[in-house]
């Protein structure tokens, strides 16, 4: 074995560094932990466990909150990087006060808003939600009409692709979204088959490559979301919605609503009196603000970076957010 | 790694008695697969379509439905019902307690705030310092250079994190583990009875029961380190159970003649003996440990894996190539330790005698921890041993390099790549898809019956039925056979992978040499991390997810046909060569069939690894049960299809593994037929020899 030569080398270079480092830290004078614990006292206000849900959207919204709770608070914000259903589990057992944007849900409403009452709605963000069907935007260049649903079966074999068993291909997404699209392939008549991608990762990718590679793609998609600054795909038109066209899952046959995207908090932390429950509760502002700040983080900016520079251009709406 | 082979190919060893049947029997077993696929080919064109069992993805059950209830269940009990009151929250306290030692003293204060107890430096020092006790002076300076490639890489703080919760881990698996163990290498029965309970713990996937942890351990640490101890503790526990009964028989009836009593017997002489393989099965629960890292980011636990299911979202392949990259180096790291610590803990006579005496060994580990004490302390007052100095940080130009990377290959190979995938799913994998999933349900019965009583006889048969009246009663069949399928087609590659590389690397040892870190990344990095380029490259489809499936099962295929080729006794192949044999009638003639044994390992553990990623092969166009699993995990109205999803595909890992290992094991092969006849007990045991 090499070894005991490199250890011989070893022994005497190890007591001379022994000896600089016994110096170096006689030098050093007091622990490092009490400069670091002494920017933690400011005004009460408590801790605030934030769920952060890993789109940039929320990262956006949950970003300015935690922002303005702990400069302007004084609060200990804690987020926790959380799938949303977990998410919503969490306020049953005390471990999540804040979810800052929520799509929908109302079997999670249902179970912890309604049923076990340990949520409540803490109103909209102010931004708003559209779900539907979207193609790259080459292809809605080159066939102009495949932007209404009624064209889509002329469309269903450039569409085909060896996934969807001969038929059009409806690519879905991650199996968390909200979604009628086999129903509605059905109701309308489609000759389309829903082939189901998995995640939201592998929806964004396929619509990036077929926008790159110039090949056909019909996919479900959603608004607010980053990827549609870098690549702004087209809405297919659906029938239109109407009140109550929704109404029977197995029947639908009209587009998605608008969803307004709300907060929600845990009843504990909505009952505290704590003022950064009070902030959950008046936090709102509109797409384009979302979208900026969104775009800052996507751009490589830190989320809490990204939050500061928006504050500090709407000095006007925080403060109506803290009255 | 490279341990993991050595040791796949050991256990099945002491089961398999390699006894040669009657050339009779091969025959009608022959007469049996032949007599399965008339009837699968019969049935797929006479009664296609009917009895498909087939479930709409948006459908449920009323099982699913009532399994739906758990949810709600555990929420409304877990504040009054005792159980949860004396159990699960002192439990949870004590894990959460344990890892809280780790976190703070290696990652960051509680809250994550503040600095933890030992800053960079000290760490540095203080694991490379026990990677020296425990190993030896190599595995030291690779524990050393890896910590500080860490904070090169701008991401120190969350390998602390994910280092302090694999250890956490291990440790609680080894708490639990090593007793199970124990115990059930001393009595066949608590092994009958832990075996598919192991098996069971291994194949579940783990989006089946994260979400009810979460509800019942709460969110954070404690959670996901109960989560990885479920998926580490089997194999320590296989591992120690199969140390202790691998001792051989006359030596336990030596010490028992000298009148030693069973506790006595047990200690003294049967854990001694069985501490390398012990050492081996905490090798195995490490990695598996690790495998866990980017799952337990879903529930918040801190580290390495926050950073690659973050960057995920938002397509970023050079941050999640960065931290998966970490994953792997402190897996190699990990492996190489623990696998000198093996080494170190062979009994002295087996041990390669080490020229430097045992008391200059233990001065320079006295020297080295003064040294060690120092660093710490240092780490704890001055603020550059603390913190990793940020000036020094190569992750932005390790994230752009990679970044631009994978857009020229998503540019540049895309129309390659689309070909390939469009043939081999035209090709292969439709054909075989609509094999399975349109035939009627009872003539796949019949066939898979058919096979199993050729291979195994009626026990086998038994089994097999069983497990396939669970998946039809699952409710889930349909989707059960678009996985099957992919799963076939998937592990049919992996094993052409595996004979081409094995044979080359069993020939070969610098190609083996050169490849093995290669195969060790494969198994370690996270799938997530490559699968967003595969996903430019070959769109969201069933393509992408067998690939998925290949790139982790093939590496073990391949160590285990590289094992099993290097281990075909040089002078068979020395006499076949001066006999005049070309190199391809050595393979074919000598090596391939000797390592016959290996080949039929190889097939199942792929067919294992594939079954493996169903579930992150759902995340990239899979479909079938992986998809069933993860919406269950997504969206609570479909936790109960989830969860019986999750069963179908351990009914269906059990019924795969069984009937591959009875066709591995219990007799040769139709190949070895067809070769020269060369004694069975001539195959060189590669590990013991």
């Amino acid at each position: 074995m090499k070894s005991t030569s490199v250890l011989k080398r070893l022994v005497p270079a190890l007591a001379g560094a022994a000896a600089t480092a016994l110096l170096l830290s006689a030098c050093g004078g007091a622990s490092v932990n009490q400069a670091a614990a002494a920017d933690a006292s400011k005004p009460q206000c408590g801790t605030v466990n934030v769920a952060l849900n890993a789109w940039v959207g929320y990262t956006a919204n949950a970003a300015v909150y935690s922002y303005v709770a702990k400069e302007k608070l004084g609060c200990t914000v804690v987020q926790k990087d959380l799938n949303e259903q977990i998410a919503w589990q969490g306020f049953g057992s005390g471990e999540v006060d804040v979810i800052i944007e929520n799509w929908g849900h109302e079997d999670l409403a249902k179970q912890y808003i309604t049923e076990q009452a340990v949520a409540v709605d803490a109103g909209p963000t102010g931004n708003e939600g559209h779900i539907g069907w979207y193609v790259p935007p080459w292809l809605a260049k080159a066939h102009p009409d495949i932007t209404d649903s009624k064209n889509l079966n002329k469309y269903a074999s450039l569409l085909a692709t060896s996934e969807s068993g001969g038929k059009g291909q409806l690519l879905d997404g991650d199996p968390a979204f909200v979604t009628n699209d086999e129903a509605l392939v059905k109701n309308l008549k489609l000759d389309f088959k829903v082939v189901y991608s998995g995640s939201e990762a592998a929806l964004i990718q396929s619509f990036r490559a077929a926008e790159k590679n110039k090949t056909p793609l019909l996919g479900y998609f959603y608004e607010p979301q980053w990827f549609l600054a870098e690549v702004p795909l087209v809405k297919v038109n659906l029938p239109k919605w109407t009140p109550g066209c929704d109404a029977d899952a197995e029947k639908i046959a009209c587009d998605y609503p608008d969803y307004k995207l709300n907060k929600v908090i845990s009843k504990k932390f909505a009952d505290s009196g704590s003022p950064a429950a009070k902030l959950a509760k008046a936090f709102s502002w509109t797409n384009a603000d979302q979208d900026s700040v969104a775009t800052d983080i996507q751009n490589g900016m830190a989320p809490e970076a990204a939050a500061k520079k928006w504050v500090e251009a709407h000095p006007e709406k925080v403060e109506a957010w803290l009255k | 790694m490279s341990a993991t082979l050595v040791d796949l190919e050991e256990t099945p060893d002491t089961q398999a008695a390699p006894v040669r049947a009657p050339r009779r029997r091969l025959s009608r077993k022959t007469v049996l697969l032949l007599s399965a696929g008339a009837i699968w080919l019969a049935g797929y064109f006479l009664l296609r379509g009917t009895g498909t069992l087939t479930l709409p993805t948006a459908e449920l059950t009323d099982l699913h439905r009532s399994l739906n209830h758990f949810n709600a269940w555990v929420a409304s009990n877990r504040a009054d019902n005792p159980v949860f009151l004396y159990v699960f929250s002192p439990l949870r306290s004590a894990v959460d307690a344990v890892a809280n030692v780790f976190t703070t003293t290696f990652a960051a204060s509680p809250t994550g705030l503040r600095l933890p107890e030992i800053g960079w430096l000290g760490t540095v020092g203080l694991l490379s310092w026990i990677a020296f006790a425990v190993g030896n002076a190599r595995v030291a300076v690779l524990t050393a250079a890896v910590f500080v490639f860490f904070g090169l890489q701008g991401l120190f703080v969350e390998a602390a994190y994910t280092f302090s919760l694999v250890v956490t881990a291990v440790l609680l698996s080894l708490l639990v583990g090593l007793p199970l163990g124990v115990l059930a290498g001393i009595s066949a029965r608590i092994e009958k009875i832990i075996t598919p309970v192991l098996d069971f713990m291994q194949i579940l996937p783990t989006f089946v029961y994260l979400a009810p942890l979460a509800l019942v351990f709460l969110i954070g640490p404690a959670s996901a380190v109960i989560a990885t101890v479920i998926y580490a503790a089997p194999p320590i526990i296989r591992l120690t159970a199969h140390g202790i009964r691998g001792i051989p028989e006359n030596t336990r009836e030596a010490s028992d003649s000298l009148g030693t009593t069973g506790l006595q017997r047990l200690f003294t002489l049967q854990i001694p003996m069985a501490k390398r393989t012990i050492v081996m099965g905490i090798n195995q629960g490490t990695m598996a440990a690790l495998s866990m890292v980017t799952i337990a980011a879903l529930i918040a636990a801190p580290g390495l894996g926050q950073v690659v299911v973050r960057a995920l979202q938002s397509l970023d392949v050079g941050t999640a190539v960065n931290a998966g990259l970490s994953i792997v180096l402190m897996a190699i790291m990990l492996d190489r330790v623990t696998t000198a610590a093996s080494e170190r803990a062979k009994p002295a006579t087996q041990r390669r005698r080490s020229k430097v005496s045992r008391r200059l060994r233990v001065i320079v580990l006295g020297a080295t921890f003064v040294l060690v004490l120092v660093l710490v302390q240092l780490s704890r007052t001055v603020l550059w041993a603390a913190q990793f100095p940020t000036d020094l940080n190569f992750g932005p130009a390790i994230t752009s390099g990679v970044a631009s990377a994978s857009d020229w290959m998503q540019t540049h190979l895309f129309l390659l790549t689309e070909t390939f995938r469009e043939a081999v799913t035209v090709a292969f994998l439709n054909p075989f898809q609509s094999l399975a999933t349109e035939t009627p349900f009872f003539i796949i019965f019949a066939v898979l019956a058919l096979a199993a009583y050729a291979f195994g006889g009626w026990k086998l048969t038994a089994l097999v039925l069983g497990c396939l009246t669970a998946i039809v009663y699952l409710g889930l069949w349909g989707d059960a056979m678009v996985t099957l399928a992919s799963t076939l087609v998937a592990t049919v590659i992996v094993m052409v992978l595996g004979v081409l590389f094995g044979v080359a690397m069993g020939r070969s040892s610098r190609l083996d040499k050169l490849l093995r870190p290669v195969l060790d990344a494969g198994q370690t990095l996270p799938a997530f991390v490559y699968l967003v380029p595969f996903l430019g490259l070959f769109g969201a489809t069933r393509f992408t997810a067998i690939i998925a499936g290949v790139i982790y099962a093939a590496p073990a295929a391949i160590k285990i046909m590289a094992d099993g080729i290097s281990g075909v006794s040089p002078t068979v192949v020395e006499a076949a060569v001066s006999s005049g044999s070309t190199p391809w009638q050595v393979i074919t003639k000598v090596q391939l069939p000797m390592a016959r044994k290996s080949l039929g390992l190889a097939a199942n553990q792929g067919l294992i690894y594939v079954l493996a990623m169903v579930v992150v092969g759902a995340l990239v166009g899979a479909g079938g049960l992986g998809y069933d699993v993860v919406a269950g995990f997504v969206q609570s109205s479909l936790f109960g299809k989830g969860m019986a999803a999750g069963l179908t595909i351990v009914f269906l890992g059990i019924l795969l593994d069984r009937i591959t290992q009875a066709a591995a094991f219990a007799r040769p092969s139709k190949s070895t037929h067809k070769a020269q006849p060369v004694p069975n007990n001539s195959v060189p045991n590669t590990k013991e020899a």
